[in-house]
């Protein structure tokens, strides 16, 4: 068993899975990694199981040391990252030994960024997950001084590959299903909100994030509250102020505010990527649509593994890397 | 008598769909959704990955690879058509907790206030309150936690518009029912009793200690008697199995 060193950590830097699906009816969410999409594209660089053990760093990552060759896959938010003093391009992987410091700083665009190992991160699951859940008390953030226990990476000589990853870190538009209770929001009102420039308001977390407008609070005919129903990631509540509310992996799992309707699944990373300030417009999925568009997380996975290439030119002949390619560039929700 | 323009079966996101047997909480209606899960658990259709019931619906997550909304749609309506919910026994396997816990005071100081606006003096609230077991009527929010009830009429009290900050195990009263918190919270719920029951303990076995369904009474104890027990296994609480 090789294992994980933390140097330094950012404030909220915390092992990530998929979560714990299966004790909605005992009020624990299903919490797991923010950005479901980039523990995929981890797992689809370094031919990885999906459900391996990440870190996941909220807006600033630390200092990390493997204490056996592995390679690693750093995907999600992009952070400025360093094996020593070697700039290391985001949305691939890389080989890291033993003495080797990686410095993964502040977040360059998005809210979570991930660092995968190719065997796994190996701490004791709690209820069959790895995950922290802050909200419910399971697991803790990390800290200088930790020490955790790493899968063996089965092929560390592998070379090092990439992805070209479409930009999900600068909000844009997120496509929303109904569901049992947008029908209490009237059909204008409806329209309102598809056609309202939300931006993700500075309150939120893996709990969920709030959005901000301009213009008049959001409402349903009838009661501000309706009786408490089941709640999950990606419902959208109409808190009691009239603001939308975007439900992440560490929600509640019971809520009387109405529901305008649901994330999309493929869409969630996008909400929760977005930093304070992005931008967020909403679009009705009818729900054929939506049924039609659906693809399982395998499915994403497969296409994800075809996509990847590998990553050609030593990143030490490329000094300005960071600024040339990997990420793709500029995205609608920008120039909203 | 059951509202004839429920159950309601209805889309929720791309993966969920919620049953709902009522749009205000009854006995019966909560009776319905306990009733209709545990039937869901114990013969799951084809393509659900879970079941979780709340105050008066029950929610289902599938699996979109596996079937259709419109499939399970029609599996649950024929269920509903066979069999009345409303008149559903009891879930098996229910169990009663008994739970020590000191009323009002500086570690529940909302009791007195609860009490008069119930239209009873603070001793015959609590008589009231530990009269009777009071059923698990959906466990949510946070991990374990259960929502209690239904109480009699009197305890129809609403929730208060300015929140404030209860510490676990904190026993709190609105809308003729009873929350018992599992972490610190806020809440607009009046704060009228002290436990140290933990609904979730993510260290054992059974990390839940409550099941929807299950019983729960509480045992009015003095402040010294609730110090005493703290060190007695579950903190003096003990549970048995309901017939």
């Amino acid at each position: 068993m090789s294992a994980l060193l933390v140097h330094a950590a950012g404030p909220q830097v915390t092992v990530q899975d998929l979560g714990r699906p299966g004790y909605l009816a005992l009020g624990l969410s299903r919490g797991g990694a923010a950005d479901r999409l980039a523990l995929l594209e981890a797992a689809a660089l370094l031919d990885a199981a999906p459900g391996q053990a990440v870190l996941e760093m909220a807006g600033m990552g630390g200092t990390f040391e493997a204490a056996e060759p592995t390679r690693i896959a750093l995907t999600g938010a992009p952070m400025r990252a360093k094996l020593g003093k070697r700039p290391l391009p985001w949305n691939a992987t890389h080989r890291i030994a033993p003495g080797e410091h990686l410095t993964i700083g502040p977040a360059e665009a998005g809210s979570y960024g991930y660092l995968a190992f190719a065997g796994g991160i190996a701490t004791e699951k709690v209820m069959e997950s790895r995950s922290a859940h802050l909200a419910a008390r399971i697991g803790r953030p990390l800290g200088a001084g930790d020490r955790l226990p790493l899968g063996k990476d089965p092929a560390p000589d592998t070379a090092p590959r990439r992805l070209a990853v479409p930009d999900r870190f600068h909000g844009g538009e997120v496509r929303i299903v109904p569901g049992g209770q947008t029908a209490m929001f009237s059909e204008a009102e409806r329209a309102r909100f598809a056609a309202t420039a939300f931006t993700r308001d500075t309150r939120g977390n893996r709990q969920g994030v709030r959005l901000a407008f301009e213009g008049a609070p959001f409402g349903t005919e009838g009661a501000r509250s309706v009786l408490s129903e089941i709640i999950a990631p990606g419902d959208i509540q109409m808190t009691g102020e009239g603001t939308p509310f975007v439900l992440l992996p560490e929600c509640q799992t019971t809520g009387g505010y109405p529901r305008i309707g649901t994330v999309f699944p493929e869409d969630l990373p996008r909400v929760a990527q977005a930093a304070p300030g992005a931008p967020i417009r909403f679009a009705f999925l009818k729900s054929e649509a939506a049924s039609a568009a659906w693809r399982s997380e395998a499915e994403q996975l497969a296409a994800l593994k075809a996509a990847t290439q590998p990553l050609l030119r030593d990143p030490r002949d490329i000094p300005d890397l960071l600024g040339y390619q990997l990420i793709s560039g500029a995205t609608a929700g920008e120039t909203e | 008598m059951a509202d004839p323009a429920f159950p309601v079966i209805l889309p929720q996101g791309v993966d969920g769909i919620v049953v709902r047997f009522a749009d205000r909480l009854s006995d019966a209606a909560n009776r319905a959704a306990l009733a209709f899960h545990a039937g869901l658990r114990a013969a799951p259709p084809p393509g659900m990955a879970e079941s979780a019931p709340a105050l008066a619906s029950v929610f289902l997550r599938y699996d979109p690879g596996a079937t259709r909304f419109e499939t399970l749609a029609a599996e649950l309506r024929d269920r509903l058509a066979r069999e009345d919910f409303h008149a559903a026994p009891p879930p098996p396997d229910r169990r009663l907790w008994t739970v020590p816990a000191v009323f009002g005071g500086a570690d529940a100081p909302g009791l007195a206030q609860a009490a008069e606006a119930a239209g009873l003096s603070p001793a015959d609230a609590v008589r009231d309150l530990t009269a009777r077991p009071v059923r698990v009527l959906a466990i949510g929010f946070a991990p374990g936690q259960p929502y209690l009830g239904e109480l009699p009429p009197c305890w129809g009290i609403p929730r208060l518009p300015d929140l404030i900050q209860v510490p676990e195990g904190a026993l709190v009263l609105a809308i003729r029912q009873l929350v018992l918190f599992a972490n610190p919270s806020p809440t607009g719920w009046t704060h009228i009793a002290r436990t140290a029951f933990r609904p979730f303990r993510p260290e054992a076995d059974d990390p839940f200690a409550l099941r929807p369904g299950d019983e729960m009474r509480f045992r009015a104890v003095e402040r010294a008697e609730f110090e005493e027990l703290a060190g007695e296994p579950e903190a003096g609480a003990t549970c048995e199995a309901l017939p």
